[in-house]
């Protein structure tokens, strides 16, 4: 069976555990560096990007976490996890670092304060219709991507807010709390064709 | 509900948006903060968010007089300073000053006990705002009383500015033993519990099927220690607030970062152990059973 760990340095881990456990998957919190080896994928949930990342660096987790990427770890990025992944981060606080992996470039806090966070239906072509009820939380965007990797979704505005590159996927926002499962499928059959 | 819908079909203000930025604040540490300097030193310590008010709750207490929500321009100055949410506190009742806040777009507002209370009858209708409200509770009627009237997050109060983290663990256990109670009640049951909670049937019922608070749950009140800290988290807290015991402690930044990762590795004593080393003073504090009845801060709000 697939093991996928989520990430439980701080944020909404529970939530994914909770949809991941739902789906079928055997999914356990992951802290320390050990607990990396045991699992197929990686969710790293929404939270305070700035946080997990001391908190990583603290334990040991962060250079085995870009070690396990950079050998190809499938993982999923939501919101703070996306800041996590990836390459460059704009509006960071200082010396905040990120995993890397994912060829983009992301802004932090990029639609303003909790006043602009903002919930809305986004269509996605690679998970079908309906479309996606996403919630937006003081949410990150991806500002540029290289070529490798594919848009899965932007707003109507053009920002880019749902990206893909091979066994790596990113949302600005968080269907961990919608109850909507196809991000989470998704991400899941990603493994099943890794492993 | 104040929800409003933009020109690009978003819908602003909504209970999850609400309640979901406390959702992402769970194992996160928040601190409070009085100026742009203890905000910086909060974030480079790790918290998830700042609580901006006008003197820590220590201070209050020392120094008596009335306490308000803070100066717009401390407020301005530590939105500028981080990147990481501010929250600032409103005195209860006081809907003008959470219009303030509101305007100088503050991520959270606390109506708060530990400010002087604008009104002693009632708390602010948080509905009429598109920003979130995180509220006070010493036991669960209360905690659902508030949630009825709009708040997205509930903090079980403690005895702020004490150091004594006795009245924190009273909160945070009378709110999860009674959230066991009603989990085992048949329907006819909860009726009466909803009376007794004084709060709504609906709500009530809610809580008993789902076994939690429909809001996320931090503690606050008195925590002062890293294991403080992690004592909370296991008693069942989602995440923890820490007030007076960072900045009137002799070395605010390490202390802060080791509440931080004990809050993370809240169930590993050896995590808890080490990072507890070598923190230098912890905030002197008062017992609470020192403190008079009427000066106690827990039991404004009702």
């Amino acid at each position: 069976m697939t093991r996928v760990g989520v990430l439980a340095l701080q944020g909404d881990f529970r939530e994914h555990l909770a949809v991941l456990r739902e789906l079928g998957a055997d999914a356990v919190a992951v802290r320390r560096p050990e607990e990396l080896d045991l699992i197929d994928g990686l969710v790293i949930p929404g939270g305070e990007s700035s946080v997990m990342d001391k908190l990583a660096r603290s334990f040991g987790l962060f250079g085995p976490l870009q070690a396990a990427i950079a050998a190809g770890l499938p993982v999923y990025g939501t919101c703070a996890g996306l800041i996590m992944i990836a390459d460059t981060l704009v509006d960071a606080i200082a010396g905040q670092q990120s995993l890397g992996g994912l060829h983009v470039s992301v802004r932090r806090n990029a639609f303003g304060s909790q006043l602009d966070s903002f919930e809305t239906d986004v269509d996605i072509p690679a998970l079908g219709e309906p479309p996606v009820h996403a919630v937006f939380i003081r949410a990150p965007v991806v500002e540029s991507v290289a070529d490798d990797v594919t848009v899965l979704a932007a707003l109507p505005d053009g920002r880019i807010i749902a990206v893909e590159q091979g066994p790596l996927l990113g949302t600005s926002f968080h269907p961990e709390i919608t109850g909507d499962t196809r991000f989470h499928e998704y991400f899941l059959r990603k493994l099943q064709t890794s492993s | 509900m104040n929800m409003s819908t933009n020109t690009a079909n978003q819908e602003l203000g909504t209970s999850r948006v609400k309640r979901g930025l406390a959702e992402m604040l769970k194992g996160g540490v928040i601190m409070d903060v009085v100026n742009a300097d203890q905000a910086k030193i909060a974030e480079d310590a790790g918290a998830v968010a700042v609580m901006a008010l006008e003197r820590v709750p220590a201070d209050i207490r020392a120094q008596g007089g009335v306490a308000r929500m803070s100066d717009p321009d401390l407020i301005d100055g530590i939105i500028a300073a981080v990147s990481i949410p501010v929250m600032a506190k409103a005195r209860i009742g006081h809907f003008v000053e959470a219009q303030v806040l509101q305007a100088l777009k503050v991520d959270y507002i606390d109506e708060s006990e530990v400010l002087s209370p604008a009104d002693y009858i009632n708390h602010i209708d948080k509905w009429n705002f598109d920003i979130p409200f995180v509220c006070g509770a010493t036991n669960l009627g209360e905690a659902l009383r508030r949630i009825t009237e709009g708040a997205a997050m509930i903090r079980s109060k403690g005895e702020a500015g004490t150091g004594d983290v006795s009245e924190a663990t009273r909160h945070i256990r009378t709110i999860k033993s009674e959230i066991a109670a009603l989990s085992s009640k048949t329907k006819d049951e909860l009726y009466v519990a909803a009376k007794e909670l004084q709060a709504p049937y609906e709500l009530v019922a809610e809580v008993a099927r789902t076994g939690k608070l429909p809001v996320v749950l931090f503690t606050a009140g008195g925590v002062a220690t890293p294991a403080d800290a992690a004592l909370m988290m296991q008693l069942g807290a989602d995440g923890v607030f820490v007030g007076s015991g960072i900045f009137k402690s002799g070395n605010p930044a390490a202390r802060a970062a080791a509440i931080v990762k004990a809050t993370t590795f809240y169930d590993d004593a050896a995590v808890i152990a080490e990072v507890s080393r070598g923190l230098g003073e912890a905030i002197v504090g008062i017992n609470v059973n020192d403190i008079p009845a009427p000066h106690r801060l827990a039991e404004r709000g009702w």
